[in-house]
């Protein structure tokens, strides 16, 4: 959050730096005072003195700078009942341990993703917050606060990020074993460059080789890759899965080592996780499931 | 002069603690606050060595060391530890230890009671925190947010749950005897406003214990019942909500945190002024700030929860609201402050450690300003902001002014002196060990570490703050283990240090170590400081001038007196050693842990033996009729020997018990209304409620079950007690036939507490009135067999005026339970 590059990770990090220097001189003419308390030669000694000490330093001036400080930050707090239409509406699924995204497209479709999330710089993001299983808590610190994701309800949390470029979005209320390897990468882009990737991520995939070993292999029963055979809504969408920049949620890089791995033991990276591992798959089973994920850019 | 000795002499003798392997029956304040102390540090030491584990394990990024299932289970542990297991309960040890010296009180008024509390206490803390070593921890954090802790398998979560309910049995236990210590056990003339400042604050943290621990007492009931029986109280898809138990959970934790920092502060207050040697200023001030805090505390509750999506205006009531605490914790500080001013400070080692709580603790309050705003509190919440802030609040609020605490209090309660070298080593090992592990967090916060993360990649930017932390950390314990060894190292060869070591003006200062008994004689206190205002104080309580200055009758007593004025009106004999504390921890325990692992018939048994070993206690050592009506207790006063009603310490108890019932009770309530919040439909479409006319019925019956105990109380009073005996055989059909009917409600209409969160909540609300209808009974019972021995009498009727006093709550929770349920369907 000391790196703002959204509007209200902006006006945050302000308020931070404004409450600090306060905080910091504060502390110092309140311990001032009582080292000069303790040590000082010429201290004042009626009771008198001792009230109106009391009386300016524990209620007039505390009662002061707090009413001042309310009014400056609570200007801040979002308006949530606001009706207008955000430019642009995600929804967000967390789930232990991933995130479920989709785009809201302007005829109302949504467009699947997961475990990364794209923006156009500028422009208003409006969040759909869901959970279906336990309370997550979707922050992006460079953007601004967070929000608690609850099962039963549905939470809507608004960004408007300034800067481009990649962020990292996290889970933030502890969630399980892999609470810590529940991230995602975010990328601001110009809004240009977003609806292009938008409408990029909208195409469907084509079936090619190793589509069928994925299916008979059981991937699709949980994972979807648009366009194919593969239509399962237990984890996370694959059809532009090698266009992504980490995975597992931001867990690992994209390489074939890595995959050939966590196709193996997936809890081995991620504890807790729900994807069985594949290590039954023999050597070349693995390697072409592997080029084939590869494939979907 | 020889008729002094042997009074001296037959003082000691009653007031003998039990030696061998019966030392451990003893009941006396001055032992069982030590044993409390022990074992409040020996679960902190183990708490410190979990922190310590986990800054090994954040030591490095990528770190290997534990497993993530592990780590879990150590944060989590680590949190419960140092909050139910070191914080309360250190501020139970320290007020038992020496709140009865300071009152001019030989010892508090259920010396039982407290040993009860203690075993409770060892007993649940050895559970939870042996949990860890059979892998089996509970792992959701220290508050355990559902769902995720109530679809945990294994039994972490039970864990929890009931050994923490059982520990919380201890702390209340220990908060109705503290509030009536200082209620009703001052000193002959020490008024209200004389009180020592330690007792206002025992006297607001007794009081917030009692509104604070019920409703986690009602979450924690919600929650077993969901794991245990299945009814969804927090499953969103049968109608329940997590957000309950986050509401419930918090409107305990943010009291509870005061809790914690009021005792500590109360220190202060007797250590500041005698080192500036001089009174406190601004004793008025003081306390209203303690009461305003104990109350505002109970407002604060949602700056927890900011961030789960409730509407701006709650945000911005809790935020102005969670920035007004800051202005009573001010005017405590100043007052402070300013009497340090107004004095001249003599340099000590517990000043060192007073100033040291100063720092921190201003920068936790500072930090905590910061955050109860909540647009901040939007970016830092659940990060190690937080945890640096929290950390600077409870180190800085609570254990540096317990070091000091410890430093001051050692002379007397040890009659050894600590060293003044290893006391400034390890202040400064502390203090710097401290702020180097925590400082930095407040970055690594905003650098977007989110707390609770058992591993962070290198590339995050967090590693260097991480290992700075680390270091800090292992040097603040290392300060720790410095004070801790130099309190438990052999001093046999130091001489005994002289009375009143420090020179302070309090009254606890007056005992001679060695005493389980307190003073020689209770002085008549007229004066804050009368060790100070009076120089012929100490000659006149050792000379045996004041009152109760003999044991005659070869019984322990104490002298209680009036409320506000302090005027003697009882001479109350107190417990005595005895296994049946022990022997009744060890029974509730039993039902607690068996129940961890649902085996019932172990679970039953231990209900029987906590059941019987509570009835002989009560039968053998509570209302006791005197051999004679007054005694003679010096200074030309009788006074009674037996006081019944309001007058009588055991009313109070009783009282002070209730009202924490009730508010348990009214979180139950709270529940039910807040689904009724939640749902557009309440009851929900397809379920009936209960009828109106069962509940109805079960209403009439309670109040008769009432009146006739009430009757049977007045009845007796009029020399009755044949017909007395009647009216409660009669309340006790009434009762029950008031529970038979409470239960026909649902039982008839065939509500099903597992469909749905409407009628789990119903039942919730029937169970508890009838384990009250049930306990109830068994007073009533009770009542009529203590008449029928002549243990109660028309003259000696304080076990019916407990009993009638138990019947107004009961009764007033039934009928509420009866109407909500029966009624409360017809209006929406």
């Amino acid at each position: 959050m000391l790196h703002p590059a959204g509007e209200d990770a902006a006006a945050v990090a302000n308020l931070f730096w404004v409450m600090a220097a306060g905080t910091v001189v504060i502390w110092l003419i309140v311990m001032g005072i009582t080292v000069y308390a303790v040590l000082g030669k010429k201290r004042p000694k009626t009771e008198r003195f001792a009230d109106r000490f009391i009386l300016v330093g524990g209620v007039a001036f505390p009662t002061v700078t707090l009413a001042a400080l309310l009014i400056f930050g609570l200007a801040l707090l979002p308006d949530w009942v606001r009706t207008d239409r955000p430019d642009l509406r995600v929804h967000v699924t967390a789930e232990q341990y991933w995130w479920r995204v989709a785009y809201e497209m302007p005829d109302g479709s949504l467009v699947n993703s997961a475990n990364e999330l794209h923006l156009p710089a500028g422009q208003t993001a409006e969040f759909v917050l869901n959970s279906t299983d336990v309370i997550h808590s979707f922050w992006i610190p460079n953007l601004g606060g967070k929000m608690d994701v609850i099962p039963g309800r549905t939470n809507l949390w608004r960004l408007r990020p300034t800067d481009t470029g990649v962020f990292r979005g996290v889970c933030a209320e502890f969630c399980g074993p892999s609470h810590a390897l529940m991230a995602f990468p975010v990328v601001v882009h110009e809004p240009s460059g977003f609806t292009t990737w938008l409408a990029g991520e909208a195409t469907a995939a084509e079936e090619r080789a190793g589509h069928a070993l994925f299916i008979s292999a059981g991937c699709g029963a949980c994972h979807a890759v648009r366009g194919t055979s593969a239509g399962g809504a237990v984890g996370p969408d694959l059809t532009h899965f090698a266009s992504r920049r980490t995975m597992a949620a931001g867990t690992l890089p994209i390489s074939a080592e890595n995959l050939q791995s966590w196709l193996i033991d997936p809890s081995h990276h991620k504890p807790d996780v729900r994807m069985p591992g594949y290590a039954s798959l023999d050597a070349a089973e693995r390697d072409a499931l592997v080029s084939y994920l590869l494939d979907l850019k | 002069m020889t008729d002094k000795r042997a009074e001296t002499e037959q003082l000691a003798k009653v007031w003998d603690n039990p030696r061998g392997w019966r030392a451990l029956s003893d009941v006396n304040n001055s032992i069982i606050g030590l044993w409390y102390f022990a074992a409040a540090f020996a679960f902190m030491l183990f708490a410190g060595a979990l922190a310590l584990i986990i800054r090994v394990q954040l030591f490095v990024p990528d770190n290997t060391l534990v497993t993530s299932e592990f780590y879990s289970q150590v944060f989590t542990l680590h949190g419960t530890v140092m909050m139910f297991l070191f914080a309360v309960p250190i501020f139970e040890a320290v007020a038992i230890l020496i709140l009865p010296g300071m009152l001019g009180a030989r010892d508090l008024p259920f010396p039982r009671l407290s040993a009860f509390g203690f075993w409770c206490y060892l007993i649940g803390g050895v559970f939870v925190c042996g949990s860890i070593f059979f892998n089996s921890a509970p792992d959701a954090g220290w508050f355990m947010y559902p769902p995720l802790s109530t679809e945990q398998s294994g039994i972490g979560a039970d864990i929890w749950l009931l050994g923490l309910s059982f520990i919380e049995v201890a702390s209340i236990a220990a908060a109705v005897e503290l509030i009536v210590g200082v209620l009703k056990c001052r000193a002959p003339g020490m008024h209200i406003n004389l009180t020592p400042l330690y007792g206002w604050y025992v006297l607001v943290v007794g009081g917030m214990i009692l509104f604070a621990f019920p409703p986690l007492i009602a979450g924690d009931i919600l929650f077993e019942l969901e794991r245990l029986l299945d009814w969804p109280f927090f499953d969103v898809t049968r109608g329940g909500d997590p957000l309950l138990w986050q509401h419930l959970f918090w409107i305990f934790g943010h009291p509870e945190v005061y809790i914690i920092f009021l005792p500590a502060i109360a220190l202060l207050a007797m250590i500041v002024p005698t080192f500036a040697q001089r009174e406190i200023t601004g004793y008025s001030w003081i306390v209203l700030s303690a009461l305003g805090t104990g109350f505002l505390s109970f407002g604060l509750w949602v700056h927890h929860m900011f961030t789960t999506g409730l509407p701006s205006v709650s945000l911005g009531f809790f935020s102005a609201a969670s920035e007004a605490v800051a202005v009573p914790t001010g005017i405590q500080i100043f007052a402070f402050i300013a009497t340090v001013m107004l004095g001249s400070v003599v340099r000590s080692v517990p000043m060192l450690f007073c100033l040291g709580a100063l720092a921190v603790f201003i920068i936790g309050g500072l930090t905590g300003v910061m955050v109860a705003v909540a647009p901040f509190d939007f970016q830092v919440h659940d990060t190690y902001f937080i945890v640096a802030h929290l950390h600077y609040t409870l180190i800085g609020g609570m254990l540096f002014p317990v070091m000091a605490g410890i430093c001051y209090y050692y002379p007397l309660i040890m009659g050894k002196e600590l060293s003044r070298a290893y006391g400034i080593w390890s202040f400064w090992l502390m203090l710097i060990g401290f702020n180097m592990a925590f400082l930095p967090m407040h970055l690594t916060g905003m650098l977007g570490m989110p707390r609770r993360v058992f591993t962070y990649g290198a590339d995050r930017g967090w590693t260097e703050l991480n290992m700075i932390s680390s270091v800090g950390a292992f040097i603040f314990a290392a300060g720790f283990l410095l004070l801790i060894w130099d309190c438990v190292r052999p001093k046999r060869h130091q001489k005994q240090v002289r009375r009143n070591v420090w020179n302070a003006g309090t009254l606890e200062w007056a005992a001679r170590f060695g005493n389980s008994w307190g003073m020689r004689s209770i002085p008549e206190v007229n004066s804050r400081y009368p060790l100070w205002d009076d120089k012929d104080f100490l000659r006149k309580i050792d000379e045996g001038e004041g009152l109760l200055a003999d044991a005659k009758e070869g019984r322990r007593e104490t002298l209680v007196t009036s409320v506000l004025d302090a005027q003697p009106i009882q001479v109350l004999r107190v417990g005595t050693p005895s296994w049946l504390p022990m022997i009744a921890a060890a029974g509730l325990g039993c039902v607690f842990i068996f129940m961890t692992f649902k085996w019932w018939l172990p679970m039953g048994l231990g209900a029987v033996i906590f059941l019987s070993a509570v009835l002989r206690w009560l039968w053998t050592g509570s209302a006791e009729i005197p051999e004679k009506e007054t005694k003679d207790i010096g200074g030309g006063k009788h006074i009674p020997l037996y006081v019944s009603g309001y007058k009588s310490t055991g009313w109070w108890a009783m009282f002070i018990t209730m009202t924490g019932d009730l508010t348990a009770f009214l979180a139950l309530l709270f529940g039910y209304f807040f689904f009724w919040t939640i749902h557009p439909d309440f009851p929900p479409p397809g379920i009936d409620g209960p009828g109106w006319f069962w509940p109805a019925i079960a209403g009439v019956f309670i109040l008769c079950a009432w009146g006739l105990t009430l009757g049977a109380r007045l009845v007796n009073a009029a020399g009755r007690p044949g017909l007395a005996r009647l009216f409660l055989a009669l309340g006790w059909l009434a009762a029950l036939a008031g529970g038979l009917g409470l239960m026909a409600g649902p039982w008839t209409t065939g509500l099903d507490p597992t469909a749905h969160a409407y009628p789990a909540i119903v039942w919730a609300l029937v169970i508890w009135i009838l384990a009250h209808l049930a306990t109830g009974m068994l007073m009533q019972g009770y009542g009529f067999a203590r008449l029928l021995y002549g243990k109660a009498t028309p003259t000696h009727d304080a076990d019916l005026w407990n009993i009638a006093l138990y019947w107004h709550f009961a009764a007033f929770s039934g009928v509420l339970a009866a109407v909500v349920i029966g009624g409360f369907p017809y209006l929406t």
